[in-house]
C-alpha cells in the first residue's frame, strides 16, 4: 500500500529501489546506527594494518611511518620467540582438544542415562556454574587449590610426598591448563549436546529394544549416530580456532617462570604491543594469525558443507 | 512456551521407556551416578574451599588449608575489602557500567536485528554481513587499541561501554526471534493505525521479553566479567572496573593496591592474611553472579538453545 501511495505521487522521478528504501525508511533508521558501530569499531582498524608494513613511530602516526615492506614479517619468521610461541599455541589448543573434547559428549551422555530429576538438575547447576565466572576469578580459585598452600599439595605432603609447583614447572603448567580449562567448561559444553540427544527421536530406541538391544548398545547406534552432525560441526569449529588456545586463561595463570611452555600468541602480542608498544611487529603477528584462522573458517565451512549438507552461514 | 512443551513429552516419553524397562542394570546405573557425583564434588570443591577460607581465621588457613566450612567463622576478611575505597569504587564503577552498557548493548542490537528481520528492506544481505563479518574476521588488537587512542576512549569509561557494543552472535539470536514472530502481527497493527514505532514498541518488544531477557543476560554477564578492556585501555587505576582490581589483588599479589591498612584498623587487630583477602576478594565479585544464579542459568541455557537451532 505504501509503494503504491508513493508511486503515484512521483511515478517518473523514483526507481523501484528508491521507493523500496522510503518505504523501509523506519527500518533503516533502526538498524543504521549498529551499522555505524561496525564500521567505526571494525572496518576502520583494518587500516591500522597497514603497520605491519611500515615501521610504526608513534609521534609519526600510522600515515608518515616509513614503508618497511615485509620486514617485519620476515623478523617474525626467523624469530626464535615467534616459532616458540607458534608451537606452544597449536600444543596448547591440540591438547585442550584432544582431552577436553570428548568430555562434554560423554558427560551429555550420562546425564541423560539419569532418571532421578534432582539428581540431574544437581549436577547440571553444579557444573554449569564455573562457566559464569570469569578467568580473573577462577585463576584465583585454580591458584588457591593448587598453589603451594593449597588442597592439592596439603594432601600430597600429608601423603609423604614432594608438593608440585603446577604454577611454575614448565612440565605441569601444561596439564594444569587443560585440566582447568576441562572443569570450567566441560558442563556447559554438554549442553549442546543434550540438545541433541532431546532430539533424537524415541521410536529408535522402542524399536531396537524390542530387538533386544542392550541399554549400551543402543547408546552406540542411536544415541551417538543421532549426535553425529553436532559433533562433526563443534569438532570441525574447533580444529578451526587452532591458533586460539583460550587467552583469558593463559594470561590469568601464566608467568615468567612458564613463558617458554605458556606463551602463546595472543599473549605475545598483548606483551610486544601492548606492554613493549612494537605495534608494527605486534600488528604483523595479528594478521598472521588472522589470514590463518580466516582460511580455516572457511575451509571448515566448506567441509562442514560438504559432509553434512549444513552451512556455518 | 515451545520449551515447555518439549520437556513435557520428553518426560512423558522417559516415563513411557522406563515403564518398557530399558533401565541399565543397577550396577552400570551406581557407576554412572558415581561418575556424575565425583565430577560435581571436582567443581564444587575448589570454590567451596575459596568461600570457606574467605570466613576463616586466618591462623586456621595454615592449619588446615584443605577446609570446606569456615574455621574459627569471622568477617575481618570482608571487613577489610569494604574498609579499603579501591574495591568498593570499582564495584561501583561496575554495576554502573553494567547497568549502563547492557542498556545501550540492548538497544543498538534489538534494534539492528529488527531492521534487518525483513529480507525486502534494500541491501538487507550487504548490510547483515557487515554486522556477521566481524564475527569472522577482525584487525586484531593493536590496530583496534590505535583506533581507541585517535578518539580518545583510552582511560574513559565509554571504552567499557562501547567496546563491544553489538555482538554479532547476539544479533543473530535476536534476528531469529524476530523471523518467528508472525507477519500477520504487524500487518494487522498497521491496520489499526498504529505507527511502525508504536508496532515495535507496544507489540514486537513486550513479545520478545523471553529473547530481551537472555540476550541481557548475555551482555550484562560479559560487562560484569570483563577485565580485559578495563586492563588494556583503562591505565587510571581510580577508574578500574571490578575484575581489573581483582586481578591485580589475586593475580599480580598487589596488596598495596587495596591501600594502606585504614586507621579505623587497628593494626594489631589485624588478623587478615593475603589468602584470607584473596578468598574475600573472589567471593565478593562472585556473589552477584551467585544470587543471579537461577535466572542466568535458565536464560542462559535457552539461548544456547535457539542458537543450536539455527546451526
Amino acid at each position: 500500500m505504501a509503494s503504491l501511495r508513493a508511486g503515484h505521487r512521483s511515478t517518473k522521478l523514483s526507481s523501484p529501489l528508491w521507493s523500496n528504501i522510503k518505504r523501509y525508511k523506519f527500518m533503516y533508521i533502526l538498524f543504521i546506527p549498529a551499522i555505524i558501530y561496525f564500521i567505526i569499531f571494525s572496518y576502520v582498524p583494518f587500516y591500522g594494518l597497514t603497520i605491519a608494513f611500515k615501521k610504526y613511530m608513534a609521534f609519526q602516526g600510522i600515515w608518515d611511518s616509513p614503508w618497511v615492506g615485509l620486514d617485519n614479517f620476515r623478523y617474525i619468521f626467523s624469530s626464535e620467540k615467534f616459532l616458540t610461541v607458534l608451537k606452544n599455541t597449536v600444543l596448547i589448543h591440540t591438547y585442550a582438544l584432544i582431552f577436553g573434547f570428548p568430555i562434554p559428549i560423554l558427560f551429555a551422555i550420562l546425564l541423560n542415562e539419569v532418571k532421578n530429576q534432582l539428581f540431574k538438575k544437581t549436577i547440571q547447576t553444579v557444573t554449569y556454574f564455573p562457566h559464569f565466572l570469569s578467568w580473573v576469578v577462577f585463576a584465583g580459585i585454580v591458584v588457591n587449590f593448587v598453589g603451594p598452600t593449597g588442597v592439592i599439595n596439603t594432601i600430597l605432603v600429608n601423603l609423604g610426598m614432594q608438593p608440585l609447583n603446577f604454577l611454575t614447572d614448565t612440565e605441569l603448567f601444561r596439564p594444569m591448563l587443560i585440566v582447568t580449562g576441562i572443569i570450567k567448561e566441560f558442563g556447559w559444553g554438554a549442553i549442546i549436546y543434550l540438545a541433541a540427544i532431546s532430539g533424537i527421536d524415541q521410536e529408535l530406541y522402542e524399536a531396537a529394544r524390542v530387538d533386544g538391544a542392550k541399554r549400551l548398545r543402543q547408546i552406540w547406534h542411536i544415541t551417538l549416530p543421532g549426535m553425529r552432525p553436532i559433533i562433526i560441526l563443534m569438532f570441525v569449529l574447533n580444529l578451526a580456532s587452532i591458533l586460539d588456545a583460550g587467552f583469558d586463561q593463559v594470561f590469568n595463570l601464566y608467568n615468567p617462570a612458564v613463558y617458554e611452555v605458556a606463551d602463546i600468541i595472543d599473549t605475545y602480542v598483548y606483551r610486544v604491543g601492548i606492554q613493549s608498544t612494537d605495534y608494527s611487529i605486534a600488528t604483523a603477528v595479528g594478521i598472521f594469525k588472522g589470514v590463518v584462522g580466516c582460511v580455516l573458517i572457511i575451509s571448515a565451512n566448506s567441509m562442514v558443507r560438504k559432509w553434512e549438507g549444513r552451512s556455518l552461514w | 512456551m515451545n520449551g515447555a512443551a518439549e520437556v513435557t513429552t520428553s518426560k512423558m516419553l522417559k516415563r513411557r521407556r522406563s515403564a518398557l524397562g530399558t533401565q541399565n542394570p543397577w550396577w552400570a546405573q551406581a557407576i554412572i551416578y558415581l561418575i556424575l557425583f565425583v565430577l560435581g564434588l571436582i567443581t564444587f570443591i575448589p570454590i567451596l574451599n575459596v568461600l570457606a577460607i574467605s570466613f576463616s581465621e586466618a591462623s586456621q588457613i595454615r592449619l588446615n588449608p584443605m577446609m570446606l566450612i569456615p574455621q574459627q567463622f569471622t568477617l575481618s576478611a570482608y571487613e577489610y575489602i569494604f574498609s579499603t575505597p579501591i574495591l568498593t569504587r570499582s564495584f561501583l564503577i561496575t554495576v554502573m557500567v553494567t547497568a549502563v552498557g547492557t542498556f545501550f548493548n540492548l538497544m543498538f542490537t534489538a534494534f539492528a536485528a529488527y531492521g534487518l528481520s525483513k529480507p525486502k528492506v534494500p541491501g538487507y544481505t550487504f548490510f547483515t554481513w557487515m554486522i556477521i563479518l566481524p564475527m569472522l574476521i577482525g584487525a586484531g588488537l593493536i590496530p583496534y587499541y590505535i583506533l581507541l587512542k585517535n578518539i580518545g576512549l583510552i582511560d574513559s569509561l565509554w571504552v567499557l561501554i562501547l567496546g563491544g557494543l553489538v555482538s554479532p552472535f547476539n544479533f543473530i539470536l535476536m534476528r531469529n526471534f524476530f523471523w518467528s514472530i508472525p507477519e500477520g502481527i504487524e500487518e494487522s497493527a498497521s491496520i489499526d493505525g498504529a505507527s511502525e514505532l508504536m508496532t515495535l514498541w507496544k507489540i514486537i518488544l513486550p513479545l520478545s521479553k523471553p529473547v530481551l531477557a537472555t540476550v541481557g543476560l548475555f551482555y550484562a554477564v560479559g560487562h560484569w566479567n570483563d577485565y580485559f578492556n578495563g586492563l588494556i585501555f583503562i591505565n587510571d587505576n581510580t577508574k578500574w572496573p571490578l575484575q581489573v582490581v581483582l586481578r591485580s589483588i589475586i593475580i599480580d599479589q598487589n596488596m598495596m593496591n587495596m591501600g594502606a591498612i585504614p586507621q579505623s584498623m587497628d593494626p594489631s587487630k589485624v588478623v587478615v592474611t593475603p589468602e584470607n583477602i584473596k578468598a574475600a576478594a573472589i567471593i565478593f565479585a562472585v556473589l552477584p553472579i551467585m544470587l543471579c544464579y537461577p535466572f542466568l542459568q535458565k536464560y542462559f541455557v535457552k539461548g544456547i538453545m535457539i542458537g543450536s537451532v539455527k546451526g
